[in-house]
């Protein structure tokens, strides 16, 4: 099946700055909209540990759908303290790439840099997404992401909004 | 000189008008931190790691523990040490990886190596190195003056005349044991979490044991577990019943109390599913079968939040987080947080273990955040401290009997500990009988 997986890029590339707009202006009910039921989004441990299983090791996001579902709902609240006043966000994307498909579901993995603001520190958080996006319909669903950190520790020390 | 001798008190206690308050100085200023470093973290004994993060021999893991850097490892036949991670040579760092398993260590500066029990091992030709440097220990690894372990938990004590580990850990070791006898035997799993919290490392002592700020901050958490089925109130805790606080001498205390959320040592709520129920069981009798019917159940149902003076954090709640937190800077620590779950555990329970920790605990938690959040609070209101100087401590001091989990006096016992060792008065004593003010 020797598709020419770079051609898809652009609509790829659409849909990622899509959810970083969504992102960026705290629409995160919609963010939660782009993904597929049963999806799940995850931050693994920092560091090169190599532990990539949520189930044997200590991450520090494993969400489910519903766990997912949930840290939407808690931060759309006053009282997720720790995002209120809500910070302010830019979400960065590059080195987009399109490493298969397996039918219309595509791995897509990229480079980001989230900035975060609040109260006069700007917090700065950079890695590496991979994804798993279904491009059967419109609008493209999100089956699953992982957000590996760069850094060797949390230095910003919350974790609470979606990088 | 102590600073804290020449200021006026910074922790004052006034029992006729059940007042406690501390200067929020105490969290500030670079002086305190300072005179914390001499009078606290050169003396008392500190959280260095568990046995199972050094499993086999010559493992080892490095570590920043009480302000310096330091290698914790298994020789080759063994025997657990703790060295202070500078080349004595000319200073470097001599292991730099995180961790690892190795049969020697190997300075990568000049190439001194060294047996990982420590003992040099370079052999430069004649006219080197006089023979002092191969026998005479001084081109040796530096050990760290006192290492000792409670029940895996391991140690460190910069001062070679502190008191036995068991003496100083005092009542923490009954609570400590409640930990251990989880299982045959316990482990961290993966390599726990690390993270900069912009406040002074005392606000998270208080943070750890405070049961009063648990629904005012966490009422997000209590919602979730809501939603999705994990809350569960009633107990079945046979005939032990507390919701209490416990002096544990030497500035250690725990706080115990009755808690909705599943617990996966043997409290099952209905999100875990009815095919769990049967093995959850099955470890809660297991649980009473070598406990007794009173501590096996209390162990099953009741969470406790214990704090070890200065800075370990032990808390067995939804699941069990081992916590420590070194001072960067006054109003900065950098935090390490490990799970510790039974070895060997059901692979589905382990799963429900570090789920359970990562909803509530951790920087992408539910409820750490909020914690961290108002720590750092505090800590930019104290830029009132000329106006508005003193932080209040006396939750629950009129209070008759036993203090309540979400009364301050577990904060009130850390706090008489750091006065005498601030004010100099355990300088080269032993410390085991001391316990706060009477
Ligand atoms: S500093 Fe280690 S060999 Fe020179
Ligand atoms: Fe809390």
């Amino acid at each position: 099946m020797a598709r020419d997986l770079t051609a898809l890029r652009p609509c790829i590339e659409d849909f990622l700055y899509l959810e970083a707009d969504l992102l960026d202006d705290w629409r995160i009910e919609e963010w939660f909209a782009l993904f597929d039921e049963g999806a799940t989004y995850e931050v693994p441990p920092t560091g090169e540990s190599g532990e990539t299983d949520p189930a044997t090791s200590l991450f520090y996001i494993a969400d489910d759908y519903v766990r997912l579902r949930e840290r939407v709902v808690r931060l759309t609240k006053s009282e997720a303290h720790s995002e209120f006043p809500r910070s302010s966000q830019r979400h960065m994307i590059s080195n987009v790439r399109i490493l298969g498909a397996h039918g219309n579901v595509l791995d897509v993995t990229c480079n980001f840099v989230t900035y975060r603001a609040k109260r006069g520190v700007v917090d700065t958080y950079y890695g590496k997404h991979a994804y798993r996006i279904d491009c059967g319909s419109e609008p493209f669903k999100i089956k699953s992401k992982r957000s590996t950190l760069g850094m060797d520790m949390l230095y910003p020390g919350k974790l609470t909004i979606i990088v | 000189m102590d600073t804290i001798l020449s200021t006026p008190q910074m922790v004052v206690e006034d029992r006729e008008r059940n007042l406690f308050r501390v200067s929020r100085r105490a969290f500030t200023e670079e002086s305190v931190l300072e005179a914390e470093r001499r009078n606290i973290f050169d003396h008392c004994w500190l959280y260095l790691g568990h046995s199972s993060e050094i499993a086999g021999n010559c493992d080892y893991i490095t570590r920043a523990v009480g302000g310096r850097e330091l290698i914790f490892n298994r020789d080759r036949a063994g025997a657990v040490h703790a060295f202070l991670n500078t080349c004595p040579h000319r200073g470097a760092m001599v292991v730099r990886e995180k961790k690892g398993n190795a049969l020697s260590f190997r300075c990568f500066y000049h190439g001194w190596s060294f047996n990982v029990n420590g003992r040099f091992a370079s052999r430069f030709d004649e006219g080197n190195y006089g023979k002092e440097h191969y026998s005479g220990g001084c081109a040796d690894l530096a050990q760290v003056p006192r290492l000792e372990c409670y029940r895996d938990f391991w140690f460190v004590n910069f001062d070679k005349n502190a008191v036995a580990l068991a003496d100083y850990l005092a009542g923490a070791k009954d609570y400590i044991d409640m930990v251990a006898d989880q299982a045959e035997a316990m482990e961290i799993v993966g390599s726990g979490q690390q993270y900069v919290i912009n406040a002074n490392w005392k606000l998270l002592a208080e943070n750890s044991v405070d049961a009063f700020h648990g629904f005012p901050v966490h009422n997000t958490y209590f919602d979730y577990l809501k939603n999705i089925g994990s809350l569960r109130m009633e107990t079945n805790a046979g005939h032990f019943n507390a919701r209490g606080m416990t002096d544990l001498g030497n500035g250690h205390a725990v706080i115990e109390y009755q808690s909705p959320w599943g617990r996966p040592i043997a409290r099952w709520v209905p999100s875990w599913g009815e095919e769990k129920r049967p093995l959850v069981e099955r470890l809660r009798q297991n649980l009473v079968q070598r406990f007794g019917e009173e501590r096996g159940h209390r162990m099953a149902e009741y969470s406790r939040n214990m704090l070890i003076f200065p800075n370990l954090v032990i808390n067995d709640i939804m699941a069990i987080t081992v916590r420590t937190f070194t001072p960067d800077a006054p109003n900065k620590m950098t935090v390490s947080a490990w799970a510790l779950g039974a070895a060997g555990e059901d692979a589905e329970l382990r799963k429900l273990r570090l789920f359970n920790f990562l909803e509530f605990l951790g920087p992408g938690g539910f409820a750490t955040p909020d914690d961290q959040e108002a720590l750092e609070n505090c800590q930019r209101g104290y830029k009132n401290m000329r106006e508005v100087g003193w932080n209040d401590i006396s939750k629950g001091m009129p209070r008759q009997g036993q203090p309540m989990n979400d009364d301050e006096e577990q904060m009130r016992c850390f706090w008489r500990q750091w006065r005498q060792r601030m004010e100099g008065r355990m300088e080269g004593s032993r410390v085991g009988g001391l316990v706060g003010v009477a």
